[in-house]
């Protein structure tokens, strides 16, 4: 299969990017600044990322359409205010994640925003639990672009009016050249910031409007650097099948209400696993010293016992040092507990921190 | 001194009598992109030609740092272990990363010169 492009691949040739095939795209990786710079120009600026390569499911429906997601999302879903989203997650009936979404609830039904290397089988996935009963779209003709940091708010005020009033996990349509834009505040990098749904025909001219406003197109190395710092999960790595969401340490984003009632898919292992426990679960992970701890890095306690393993690592620049996540026994999940990392042959002293390693205040409707 | 010599596994070399002074080049620091991360060999520790001798690593990944010639590791420099970015800004000269005491100078024979290692970094990278 040939490797698809975006609708902003010109504009990052424009700005000498580096690309990488990611999900079956050309993606940028980083651009001439390089990673370190383009991570710290988002957190003290504002920085712009490409993610048009992620899926925009619209499904359009009523009352029906909302008791038939519930019973596939573990949220509560009636009570979501219009235009207001929600973190969530895709699974199978033995609770394993197939894939992490953000969901909003929009006036004509819902909008899913899905992994790139996910969204056809997602897409397959809902169309058969939903028989047929609605119209989905999973939309090619939109592109979809994320504005993140604390410059952000302003910049994209000045092009877009009105944007700066909207809360943390909400939404509205707006206009631009008379196109209708969807926009949330929201993002994936641990700073406030946006994400922007418009037709492929303007982000173009709507990009470049950004960054002569002074905010810069920023590549999937910072943004890998910034969600692993604000302790975000990349599906694939920190997520898969063969992880629940109550092993993911996610069990916040499971609506109380529905756990009480049990009718969704996977909802059984998933009050087992509250009721009981679980055997592995997902840490933060801080290296003594520089060393970096990549993916599939084996952890070790203090009886040199294998006890789990780095699922996300690399070097985090607003930390100035090394920064990981991964699995450990839930017996040795405790802060502060000492591990140790096995780095080409060598064991590493480390220790069991909590999330994120980076925070920052959004600025507000915390939620 | 002698001229500087080069590897195909983007390393420097520069002999000053039977002491020869090692870092990875300016093309190597362009590919590998930010370096965050460094280990450098034991001092005292023998070496063999085209084995591995060090670590660097950026935020994508971590890359070997292989020795162009065989020798005892007679100095490192704590400089870029301290501050790896220090690599990227001037990788042939203050950002070496070991010193040697080599044991056979005809090592340096195998080794491309300037022109050839521009000529190859170019080809190999397009």
């Amino acid at each position: 299969m040939e490797t698809k492009k975006t609708s902003l691949y010109q504009l990052h040739q424009d700005c000498n990017a580096k690309f990488v095939e990611f999900a079956g795209y050309q993606m940028p990786i980083q651009y001439s600044e390089g990673i370190v710079e383009e991570h710290k120009f988002t957190r003290n600026h504002s920085g712009i990322f490409d993610v048009s390569h992620m899926g925009q499911l619209f499904i359009y429906g009523g009352e029906d359409l909302i008791k038939d997601l519930e019973k596939i999302f573990p949220l509560d879903l009636k009570n979501l205010k219009l235009n207001h989203s929600k973190y969530s997650f895709l699974m199978d009936k033995d609770a394993g994640i197939q894939d992490d979404l953000i969901i909003t609830k929009t006036n004509e039904g819902f909008l899913i925003i899905l992994n790139a290397a996910c969204k056809d089988n997602d897409f397959k996935i809902l169309k058969e639990l939903l028989k047929e009963k609605y119209k989905m779209v999973l939309d090619e003709n939109r592109s979809l672009i994320a504005i993140q940091g604390p410059k952000s708010s302003e910049i994209l005020n000045d092009v877009i009016n009105g944007v700066k009033d909207l809360n943390f996990m909400s939404g509205n349509w707006f206009k631009f050249e008379n196109q209708k834009v969807y926009i949330t505040r929201s993002g994936y990098t641990g700073e406030d910031g946006f994400e922007i749904s418009i037709a492929n025909d303007f982000v173009d001219q709507l990009t470049r409007e950004l960054i002569n406003k002074g905010s810069k197109l920023i590549g999937l190395g910072a943004r890998d650097t910034l969600r692993l710092e604000a302790g975000l999960c990349l599906y694939g790595h920190d997520l898969d099948k063969d992880k629940t969401p109550v092993e993911a340490n996610l069990k916040w984003a499971i609506s109380k209400e529905r756990i009480s009632k049990g009718d969704f898919i996977g909802s059984d292992i998933i009050i087992k696993q509250l009721n009981d426990g679980v055997s592995k679960i997902r840490v933060g992970i801080k290296p003594e010293g520089r060393i970096i701890a990549r993916e599939k890095t084996k952890i070790f306690n203090q009886s040199d016992v294998h006890i789990g393993e780095i699922t996300s690592g690399t070097f985090g620049p607003s930390v100035n040092g090394p920064v990981a996540m991964g699995y450990v026994e839930n017996e040795f999940s405790k802060k502060n507990t000492k591990v140790f990392l096995e780095v080409r042959g060598k064991k590493h002293p480390a220790s069991i921190c909590s999330l994120p390693f980076y925070k920052k205040s959004y600025v507000k409707g915390v939620n | 001194m002698s001229e500087v010599k080069y590897s195909k596994e983007h390393e420097w070399i520069k002999l000053d009598g039977d002491v020869a002074t090692i870092g990875i080049t300016k093309h190597a620091t362009e590919m590998l992109g930010d370096i965050v991360f460094a280990e450098l060999p034991e001092k005292g520790s023998s070496v063999q030609k085209d084995g591995t001798a060090g670590v660097v690593e950026s935020t994508k990944a971590a890359s070997d740092v292989y020795t162009p010639v065989s020798g005892e590791v007679v100095d490192t420099n704590q400089a870029i272990v301290d501050d790896p970015s220090k690599i990227n800004q001037d990788p042939e000269d203050s950002a070496w990363f070991f010193k040697l005491k080599i044991k056979d100078p005809s090592e340096m024979d195998t080794l491309m010169n300037k022109d050839d290692y521009d000529k190859f970094a170019k080809e190999t990278s397009a």
